[in-house]
């Protein structure tokens, strides 16, 4: 059945099977229009439907206490201190880079947050605490308020905290050595706060202290997959009922630490312009690297049989998930693997590539990078009509642990307002990168967006793949 | 430095430590954590700003002679009086 690029699924392979159609039949259709299968007939039946029907995904069939939605999302990127406003600065093409100065290196680039720290923190907080606590803290406070739930009535035992982070440590273990130098390194003016700063689970535990949080907390350490990495875990935890509420995502302090900033350097992996707005150009001919950012993105998760109980408005639902890895090499990435992650993900969504409206990419601009990931989405979306791909990060560069989700967050609202958001920075669209599909430099207006997927990979070959679905 | 001048500094350390708290009616008699919110890493602050900012060693079994303003700048008194 071809009628437009659409593909549907059918809502039930036994009825397909029955139909005579066998497992796996799709039928082309535009967006208004559905195929209605049943038990008796030989053929599909096209119908008109309401605009409003989404293409049948496998989580769909879960019981309600086995499918999980969004129903809050708080962050801070560098264009914008939450979700309105980031999503606002992407359909104006606000970028969140500016120049930025680190002991040691010098000058250079970075994605700034200027979020209200105080808002949720005294100031004892702040000094006691470490950065990527603060944003966390800020971050999670703020979507359990844009949730609407009743905090205060909230059983705390309940709530799980999991919070992705590409690293953690170096920001804090960099200000000790600074400070005892002027010490001729004498070790007992190395601060006691040092531990409890640097504690792989301290970005998580920051929040559980500030918000009462007594389930359990923890940081999922996943280099740049784990702001995916981090919304995954939290859906996992809700499905065995370890929890009844997941505060869920990623957060990155990175631009506090001179050695990510040195080391991408000296990997040649460090972007540099003389406009600091157009440093981070995913797919341009002349992007030259990664721009390193700070921010956070923290969602409320909820069984959608909970956050029907309490009447929630709901922002989307987590209908797939894949993470793999390459086991290729350090820092070149497989795409190969990144792949076979998409199409696990497409797999267990019980979806066709077609299906996904938006491809929400990893790209950081590095060369070899950007090119790589294109490939695998050209396997797996080459032949595609229907998909969007954009890129987050040239607006706000790289926000490591929080990247996967902030980009996720910066697309959600396309369910709402049908716009895709570009990539910016493209004056000339590296040949390598050509695929169909993407968005660069303006915004597109699109009939419907039901699924978003959302990639984000990391060093050592971790690959990680969320699909959300419109609901 | 003087006895003014320790508890001066001392009122400083605790500012940094204690930025939310109003230490202008800190009552030098009474113990620091009855009128402060500060708990044991608070109070080994306290002794690593002494380290660092006047290279002051306070051994672990003096710790108690820090627990009121009076008693603190009582104890520092001799150690600081040369600074």
């Amino acid at each position: 059945m071809s009628i437009d690029g659409r593909i549907v699924s059918f809502w039930d392979h036994e009825l397909a099977e029955a139909s005579g159609f066998g497992i796996g039949l799709k039928g082309r259709l535009p967006r208004d229009i559905s195929v209605s299968i049943f038990p008796s007939a030989s053929t599909a039946q096209v119908v008109g439907c309401p605009p409003n029907v989404i293409a049948p995904n496998r989580a769909s069939k879960l019981p309600d206490d086995q499918r999980i939605v969004i129903t809050g999302i708080g962050l801070t990127a560098p264009n914008g201190n939450d979700w309105d406003s980031m999503r606002d600065a992407l359909l104006n093409k606000r970028s969140g880079v500016q120049p930025y100065e680190i002991r040691y290196f010098g000058q250079t680039l970075a994605g700034i947050c200027d979020f209200d720290t105080k808002r949720y923190q005294t100031k004892k907080d702040l000094r006691r605490g470490t950065r990527a606590g603060s944003v966390g803290v800020y971050a999670a406070n703020e979507a359990v308020k844009h949730s609407g739930i009743d905090w205060e009535n909230t059983d705390r035992s309940r709530v799980g905290i999991y919070v992705g982070v590409t690293e953690h440590g170096n920001v804090e273990t960099e200000n000790e050595i600074f400070v005892i130098k002027g010490f001729d390194y004498d070790t007992s003016c190395w601060s006691h706060h040092h531990n409890p700063r640097t504690v792989a689970n301290n970005p998580a535990g920051e929040i559980a202290l500030n918000m009462g949080v007594t389930g359990p907390h923890y940081t999922i350490g996943a280099a740049c997959a784990a702001g995916n990495a981090g919304l995954i875990q939290g859906a996992q935890m809700l499905r065995l009922h370890e929890c009844d509420l997941a505060i869920a995502g990623g957060t990155s302090e990175s631009i506090h630490t001179f050695g990510i900033f040195a080391s991408f350097n000296s990997q040649n992996a460090l972007a540099s312009h003389v406009n600091p707005a157009e440093a981070s150009r995913p797919f341009d001919v002349d992007r030259n690297g990664i721009v390193v950012a700070e921010g956070g993105c923290l969602y409320t998760l909820e069984r959608l049989s909970d956050a029907k109980a309490r009447d929630a408005k709901i922002f989307g639902e987590l209908v797939g998930y894949a993470m793999n890895t390459d086991a290729t090499d350090f820092v070149l990435p497989n795409p190969e693997r990144q792949a076979e992650c998409v199409n696990m993900a497409l797999r267990r969504a019980g979806l066709e590539a077609d299906d996904i409206d938006i491809v929400s990419t990893h790209a950081t601009g590095t060369s070899s990078g950007d090119t790589q990931e294109c490939s695998a989405l050209r396997d797996v979306f080459g032949r595609c009509k229907n998909t969007r791909i954009n890129n987050t990060k040239s607006y706000i560069g790289h926000a490591m642990g929080a990247a996967g989700a902030l980009e996720l967050a910066g697309n959600l609202k396309a369910f709402d307002d049908h716009v895709v958001h570009p990539t910016i920075n493209v004056d000339q669209l590296d040949p390598s990168c050509e695929l169909p599909g993407l968005v660069l430099n303006e915004p597109q207006q699109v009939p419907r967006v039901d699924y978003i997927l959302n990639n984000s990979f990391g060093m050592l070959g971790i690959n990680s793949v969320v699909i959300i679905g419109r609901i | 430095m003087t006895p003014a001048e320790i508890r001066n500094e001392i009122l400083d350390i605790l500012d940094d430590i204690s930025p939310d708290e109003d230490l202008d009616s800190l009552d030098d008699e009474k113990p620091f954590r009855e009128q402060l919110e500060l708990d044991s890493m608070d109070f080994l602050d306290i002794v690593m700003e002494l380290r660092k900012r006047h290279r002051v060693q306070i051994p672990e079994e003096d710790y108690g002679h820090l627990a009121s303003m009076h008693s603190t700048v009582t104890y520092l008194e001799p150690k600081m009086k040369e600074i």
